[in-house]
């Protein structure tokens, strides 16, 4: 007994962190998973602003995005952290009705965004929009809308995110209600024997999707450049919708807790700037908020451009959520 | 039911007691934590109520289903002496560990649209399955869970005494005879347990479900309740349904303690069992096919698994083994922490049982509460608990250990208080009059009755630690990682091949794991 109690203590004594020894400022980001490991954007961030800073970053994932909000309120004025990294549009409006975020001092004026965009609180760093995936070996004539989507033959099958749990599933479900605010019921009706089936996160949809299980998958415009660019595959493709593509913006911003606020602005800086929007195209696979010196990686250019940006004002995105969730329901579940 | 007239030591109230407290704080504790901190208070709409008929519904039909197959399985397996039979016993601990994903894609590359039987049967020009809906949900249930009720139908069949087959075999009783006196009560005091511990499995299913279900319809109560935390930050919500769960582990935890009959066999002489009916080739063939069955079920998911990853598995970047040493390094803690808890509650249990039944039941259920309790909740309410005193990162390990020893508790106490009320029942009186006392008496009288259950139990708490992801993610803190959560993490990176590498680690490490602890639960042949 006594030996198992000293490997208990033992166990639990080792995984307590020690404080650093240095007594470097720390700030702290909470941020999504994806952007913290090793093949996110995470650690060349890290080196990059503390080369600069004259501080220690800690990086911290929380889940997805929504998961990160929730881990905020859930945490409160008490949390320790000093910025929140990895927010969408659809999320800023909730976000900034807890009280938790602090106003930026960034203009803004030096961002590369297909939409204008103007926010006190949540500056971008990174953007992106949803599309459906293919093979294009195997799918000779993606469908070039909702419509035609609705019209492909009966086995061609998509496999899409649930809206409830996952950030591309909410982005699609927007995009809908978007491009067809009075159809969008009647759209999803027609959808419905397209849909192989609903997952609850991207990975695995997109693992259904690799695995040929379905012939698309709802991700963004930009994932084939990881293919091209990472794995020298051409053979993923992003169809180009004519009714146009929703956006995904993603931000970051300021605790109103924070008590490191001069560091906090100093990063919200280094994040508009070159040293930070160059390594996002290819760690974080998403389009820099402020386009980088030397442009865009190479494949970049081989992706499609859609030809309308869709976007619902944060403000709104909460009430259109609520009325389009359950138009999807409904629809779904016939 | 009483189990021993043993009287209750100061000991036994104490550890029994203090691990009965745990599990109710981990499970309605959490509720409670998470209903006292909501602003908003709701009630459950129409479409809550359909999602929890679908959750219901699915579980009764996929619990039922894997107990009818298990049976003959189990029966087969430990009648049967062939080679391969331990491989099968020691295989059948993955598939329930799997991680969702990893279990999603095992189960399409098998039953997909192009999946192995699609491929196959498109040779004679039949259309592909398309396994998506209700079917879906129930394959990969069954497919989950199989293996568990064969593993603890094979130990019911180990515990009836070598001596009733015997005597059986004297008197010239045939097959259904044994069956009717012999197997019958046996199968009545372990298949009521095992059920409701499937059913619980099934009804916190979330992300197998959905995938599988083919769209909303087949939406669980866990997924509305990761709905309500965390896109909705309805706290009020997540409770109500969290309730909803206990309470149908309740009804059904009720029904199993008053429809399981405890089997009265006379203790026996601890030899290896045979059969001297179920000779004949009829029998012979039975087997054989339901054994290919089930482990063609079984392994072509898991071989599917082993194809993708074998290759990855050698270029894993460093950070995956420092994760494999920390799920370990959990597994084997919590499987620790989960064996005492399970032996304490059942020193309790049996004892109480004699002069305060309706407790010891109660305690029993309770046991079954962590099944049917969401990990999104336990997750949330222990970090609200936690975060006002302690940073909940310098402790995720701990914390992750200690509940999924919590978790991994149901099992280990179906296993190890049968067998510890049959070791008081048959040996404890033989102990007393020997003048046997504490701890010798435990050693020498009640542990060699007890090992294999708890290598078994042990094994399971360990694989099932492996394959968790529950309160890791709210807890975890960047440079700690356990393995599903690095997969989890590799995948949302696009590193899909190199997530399939530690898919198969985390498989292979669960496996041996559980191989590990149940080969020592077995290690002295002659005791069963």
């Amino acid at each position: 007994m006594n030996k198992f109690i000293n490997f208990a203590a033992g166990f639990l004594l080792a995984s307590v962190t020690t404080a650093s020894a240095d007594d470097l400022p720390k700030l702290t980001i909470y941020t999504y998973d994806s952007f913290v490991s090793d093949w996110g954007p995470g650690p060349a961030i890290k080196k990059a602003f503390e080369k600069t800073c004259n501080c220690e970053l800690n990086l911290v994932g929380a889940g997805d995005g929504a998961a990160l909000l929730s881990r905020l309120q859930l945490e409160g004025i008490r949390t320790q952290a000093d910025i929140a990294l990895g927010l969408d549009t659809n999320l800023t409006a909730r976000a900034a009705s807890t009280g938790l975020f602090a106003n930026h001092n960034n203009s803004l004026k030096n961002l590369n965004l297909p939409i204008d965009w103007s926010d006190d609180l949540f500056i971008p760093y990174d953007w992106g929009y949803f599309a459906f995936i293919y093979d294009n070996i195997k799918v000779k004539n993606p469908p070039k809308s909702f419509q035609e989507l609705i019209m492909m033959p009966d086995d061609f099958k998509i496999v899409i995110q649930d809206p409830r749990s996952s950030t591309p599933g909410l982005g699609l479900l927007l995009w809908v209600k978007e491009a067809y605010p009075d159809r969008a019921a009647e759209i999803w009706e027609g959808l419905a024997p397209k849909i192989l089936t609903v997952t609850a996160g991207w990975s695995e949809a997109y693992g259904m999707f690799t695995e040929g299980e379905a012939d698309m998958v709802l991700s963004y415009t930009t994932s084939p450049a990881y293919h091209i660019i990472a794995e020298n595959d051409e053979t993923k493709s992003a169809a180009n919708f004519d009714e146009g593509h929703y956006m995904q913006i993603e931000v970051a911003a300021k605790l109103a807790s924070s008590k490191n606020p001069v560091l906090a602005d100093k990063f919200l800086e280094f994040m508009t700037s070159n040293d930070f929007q160059s390594i996002i195209p290819t760690t974080n696979w998403m389009y820099p908020a402020v386009l980088p010196k030397n442009g865009l990686p190479d494949g970049f250019e081989k992706l499609i451009s859609p030809s309308k940006s869709l976007l619902i004002p944060s403000g709104k995105a909460e009430n259109v959520r609520s009325e389009a969730l359950s138009e999807w329901l409904t629809a779904l579940s016939q | 039911m009483a189990y021993s007239t043993q009287p209750i030591k100061l000991i036994h109230l104490i550890f029994g007691s203090s691990a009965f407290a745990l599990l109710l704080l981990l499970t309605l504790g959490t509720v409670l934590v998470l209903w006292l901190n909501a602003d908003i208070k709701t009630t459950l709409s129409s479409s809550d109520w359909s999602i929890i008929r679908f959750t219901v519904s699915q579980a009764i039909v996929s619990a039922t289903i894997s107990v009818l197959i298990a049976i003959p399985t189990a029966r087969a397996l430990f009648f049967r002496n062939f080679k391969g039979r331990k491989f099968i016993l020691t295989i059948m601990g993955a598939p329930f560990i799997l991680p969702t994903i990893v279990a999603i894609l095992g189960i399409i590359a098998v039953w997909g649209r192009s999946g192995y039987i699609s491929e196959f049967i498109s040779n004679f020009n039949i259309n592909p399955l398309n396994i998506y809906g209700f079917t879906g949900v129930v394959l990969a249930h069954v497919f989950f869970n199989i293996p568990l009720a064969t593993r603890f139908i094979v130990q019911g069949w180990a515990a009836i005494p070598i001596e009733h087959f015997r005597l059986s075999a004297q008197l010239g009783i045939n097959t259904s005879g044994i069956s009717q006196h012999i197997e019958r009560p046996m199968l009545k005091s372990v298949i009521p347990g095992i059920f409701l511990i499937i059913f619980l499995l099934c009804i916190s299913s979330f992300a197998v479900a959905l995938a599988l279900g083919g769209g909303p319809k087949a939406t669980t109560i866990e997924l509305a309740i990761y709905q309500s935390l965390r896109f909705d930050f309805n706290f009020a919500k997540a409770a109500q349904l969290g309730i909803i769960q206990f309470s149908l582990c309740a009804i059904l935890g009720i029904m199993t303690v008053l429809f399981s009959k405890p089997v009265q066999f006379s203790s026996g002489l601890d030899i290896k069992i045979e059969r001297w009916d179920r000779t004949h080739f009829r029998y012979l063939l039975f087997d054989i096919f339901i054994l290919t069955f089930v482990c063609l079920f079984l392994f072509l998911p898991l071989l599917s698994i082993f194809i993708r990853g074998i290759i990855p598995i050698f270029s894993l970047p460093n950070t995956v083994w420092i994760a494999a040493f920390n799920s370990v390094l959990v597994a084997i803690v919590s499987s620790i922490i989960s064996i005492g808890m399970a032996i304490s509650m059942s020193g309790l249990i049996v004892r109480v049982s004699h002069k305060f039944p309706i407790t010891s039941q109660t305690i029993e259920i309770v046991s079954f509460l962590t099944l049917a309790a969401s990990p999104f909740i336990i997750g949330t309410g222990l970090f609200i608990l936690i975060f006002p005193y302690i940073s909940p990162f310098t402790i995720a390990l701990p914390i992750t250990a200690l509940v999924n020893a919590a978790m991994a508790l149901p099992f280990a106490l179906r296993m190890i208080l049968p067998a510890m009320a049959r070791a008081e029942k048959n040996y404890g009186k033989l102990a007393d009059s020997l003048g046997m006392t504490k701890f010798s008496r435990f050693r020498i009288a009640i542990w060699p009755r007890l090992r294999r259950p708890v290598g078994f139990s042990a094994g399971l708490a360990a694989a099932l630690s492996m394959g968790d992801l529950g309160v890791i993610t709210l807890f975890a803190p960047v440079d700690v990682a356990t393995l599903p959560l690095i997969m989890y993490r590799l995948m949302s990176s696009y590193q899909i091949s190199a997530a399939s590498g530690v898919a198969l680690l985390l498989v292979s490490l669960s496996i041996l794991l559980f191989w590990v602890f149940d080969r020592g639960g077995q290690l002295e042949h002659n005791i069963r």
